[in-house]
């Protein structure tokens, strides 16, 4: 009769590919909002400037994107005033890429409390990606501001309906930040050394990606691999939506959603491969 | 038999021996291509034992263990049986080889206090954070937060970040957040090490009180004999990834000191065994021992005969046997001296019978060791031989004993004389 009992934890040596377990990291989603309280609590403790630091950073990387790309390069910006161009281009990108970076390393900084105790690894990650997103949200709320003040100052702005597709490239971006992230933290356990490629990998990215160059600007013969980069069409579209440049790239989007969702579920199913073990190998 | 909550079949975990990868992926490519031609690795160490490296290591071997709802399971071993790793398994922190583990109902880990706790964050802060890394809600958390800092004693400094506590008041947190945890088995690996004497009775106290009124289940690894024997009702011990022995605390322990199976030894060669110094052993030189009632189990109320066998290498004045005897958890708890000290000469060799009463002590296991001393005429001894080996016996309860129920653990091993009553008349 012991026999019928039911268990509600089995663990076994073998772990089976399709799982997700969603489910479990749903359940423990107070545990992903600490995180992230966590984060932002420790980030700017016993600094001078505090939260201050999440808006200076972006206006001094969009300020000096102005003199370095705009006046001295002289690359063009659709007519959209270099420093409004830079913001907006940067938005998104930056979110990717601190979603990147921020996750690639789950694994090795959190190696001594994951050796510890059980909770599901990929709330980690998760809060990794919400915690970047505060950071996005200021740089976004920044943008319209700055919107403002060009249009009061009589520059032409044309944002179009599309801003409201703005939260779905905000998503789409948070999804295939983790993706790749994941990815790379899956790696990371075994081989350290990935981390360091990250940093110049994202560089890399960045420049195939139309962030600090209008897409106008690219020759037709390079144009298609650049947007086939998932990367080039979410912020290609962020710019169309809110700054109104250039077109609205809805094909390569559709490629770019498909990839995303692609990498997001392969990075689950490697990351929870690797999750069961990772202790005895990092 | 109550219900079962965790169930474990042939559960095996596998480590590779030797270094796991160049770390690097050159490396394992490198590593890789050499093998791939016969070549020698170039990424190991020079020396190291080729036919070693590859070969595997089970950290645990077959393990099928059931613990039932209620029971306060203690895990010995001695360094590297695989306790850890049972737990560490367990606590799904890693995956098993091979086996299966099934359980129910929620666990709360604490192999080590204090994981998940940010410096920068204030302990209430830090209580939230631990609390949910443990798997415990919000809300959960918040019906229980007054409680938790009361059990921290901490309540002055809850508002201050972690990173200025001191390290036991760390150590108290993070166990007043697990301990509070609502789960039904609890997995503590040595948590008690840390924090002062009175902190660690009251958590084992929370502990048996959740086994045994709570109907919690506890898994505890401990190096620590008495407060496994004050928390668990049940044992094993794990040596070199198999359960040897599974069943009574005390027999348990008994077995992991390194007695087979609880049989004691009634005779004892000392010839070759290590002594603790260099001195010892010199002057007289103790050959065997050997109990006369031919058995290591002693009953209350008969004498226990011992004969001694030594050799006098020199002249000692006026030597002598002590036997100190410890319980099992390596308290001392009184000795035995010699009434009658013997002069030795040079060359010769003693054989001394002696008799000792044990109707003070109570039931239960304990060693002793032989202590050959010599005494001088002030008081103080000189230690002349003390082979270093256990000397195990046990003693059992007479059929006359019509004193209360024993329990070691509050009335320690030794019974003075009764109260003589003098005088009872009613008023």
């Amino acid at each position: 009769m012991e026999q019928d009992q039911k268990f509600d934890i089995v663990i076994t040596g073998d772990s089976k590919w399709y799982e997700l377990k969603l489910k479990e990291v749903f359940r423990y989603r107070d545990l992903i909002w600490l995180f992230v309280k966590r984060s932002f609590n420790a980030q700017y403790k016993q600094t001078v400037l505090g939260p201050l630091w999440y808006i200076i950073n972006p206006l001094v990387t969009s300020f000096i994107s102005t003199i370095i790309f705009g006046n001295i390069a002289g690359i063009k910006s659709d007519g959209v005033p270099y420093f409004l161009f830079y913001l907006v281009g940067y938005t998104l990108w930056n979110y990717f890429s601190t979603c990147v970076s921020a996750t690639a390393s789950t694994f090795t900084t959190n190696a001594g409390i994951m050796g510890k105790v059980y909770f599901p690894r990929l709330t980690m990650p998760i809060s990794s990606v919400l915690y970047a997103a505060v950071n996005m949200i200021v740089v976004f709320v920044m943008s319209i501001l700055a919107m403002i003040v060009y249009w009061l100052s009589g520059n032409p702005v044309h944002t179009n309906i599309y801003v409201l597709i703005i939260p779905v490239l905000m998503l789409q971006t948070a999804v295939l930040g983790l993706g790749v992230g994941i990815i790379i933290s899956s790696l990371t356990t075994k081989y350290r050394d990935l981390v360091i490629l990250v940093g110049f990998g994202l560089s890399l990215w960045m420049y195939l990606t139309p962030v600090v160059y209008p897409i106008s600007e690219v020759p037709d013969s390079l144009r298609t691999i650049i947007l086939l980069n998932p990367m080039s069409a979410i912020v290609q579209n962020y710019k169309y939506a809110l700054l109104g440049v250039g077109a609205f790239e809805i094909g390569y989007w559709g490629v770019s959603i498909a990839i995303t969702v692609l990498l997001f579920f392969a990075g689950v199913m490697l990351f929870n491969k690797v999750e069961k073990t990772f202790m005895d190998t990092v | 038999m109550s219900e079962t909550v965790i169930k474990i079949e042939g559960l095996k975990k596998q480590y590779r021996l030797g270094t796991i990868g160049g770390g690097t992926l050159t490396a394992d490519l490198q590593s890789w291509w050499a093998r791939k031609r016969g070549k020698e690795d170039p990424n190991t160490e020079i020396g190291t034992d080729m036919s070693k490296v590859g070969e595997t290591f089970y950290a645990l071997n077959g393990i099928n263990l059931e613990v039932h709802k209620g029971e306060a399971l203690g895990i010995i071993g001695a360094n590297g049986a695989g306790k850890s790793t049972l737990l560490k398994l367990l606590c799904r922190v890693t995956a098993p080889s091979e086996g299966t583990i099934k359980m129910s109902g929620r666990i709360a880990s604490m192999l080590e206090v204090g994981t998940g706790f940010h410096p920068e964050l204030t302990g209430r802060e830090n209580i939230y954070m631990n609390g949910a890394i443990l798997g415990m809600t919000r809300a959960e958390i918040d019906s229980k937060i007054e409680e938790i800092i009361d059990f921290s004693e901490c309540r002055q400094f809850i508002d201050t970040p972690v990173k200025r506590y001191s390290s036991g008041m760390y150590v108290k947190l993070a166990f007043a957040v697990a301990a509070h945890l609502d789960a039904e088995i609890m997995i503590m690996d040595e948590v008690l090490a840390v924090g002062d004497v009175k902190f660690q009775q009251k958590c084992l106290g929370k502990m048996g009180n959740a086994a045994s009124n709570e109907g919690k289940t506890v898994l505890y690894v401990s190096h620590n004999m008495s407060t496994i024997r004050q928390l668990c009702n049940r044992c094993i011990v794990l040596e070199h990834g198999k359960i040897v022995f599974d069943g009574d605390v005390d027999k348990a322990i008994a077995v992991y000191l390194g007695i087979q199976k609880g049989e004691f030894k009634s005779h004892y060669l000392f010839s070759d065994t290590v002594r603790p110094s260099l001195e010892h052993g010199g002057k007289i030189f103790a050959e065997e021992l050997r109990f006369l009632n031919n058995s290591t189990y002693f009953v209350q109320n008969e004498p226990v005969e011992v004969e001694v066998k030594w050799k006098a290498n020199e002249e000692v004045r006026r030597v002598g046997i002590l036997f100190m005897i410890c319980t099992l958890d390596d308290k001392t708890i009184g000795f035995f001296q010699s009434d009658k000290l013997i002069d030795n000469r040079a060359g010769k060799e003693y054989s001394v019978k002696v008799q000792m009463d044990i109707s003070s002590l109570m039931e239960g296991d304990y060693y002793t060791y032989l202590d050959i001393i010599s005494l001088n005429e002030f008081g103080t001894h000189v230690g002349l031989d003390r082979p270093v080996e256990k000397i195990f016996f046990s003693v059992r309860r007479s059929k006359e004993y019509d004193g209360i129920i024993w329990n070691n653990n509050a009335l320690g091993h030794v019974e003075f004389p009764r109260i003589e009553t003098v005088n009872c008349r009613e008023m």
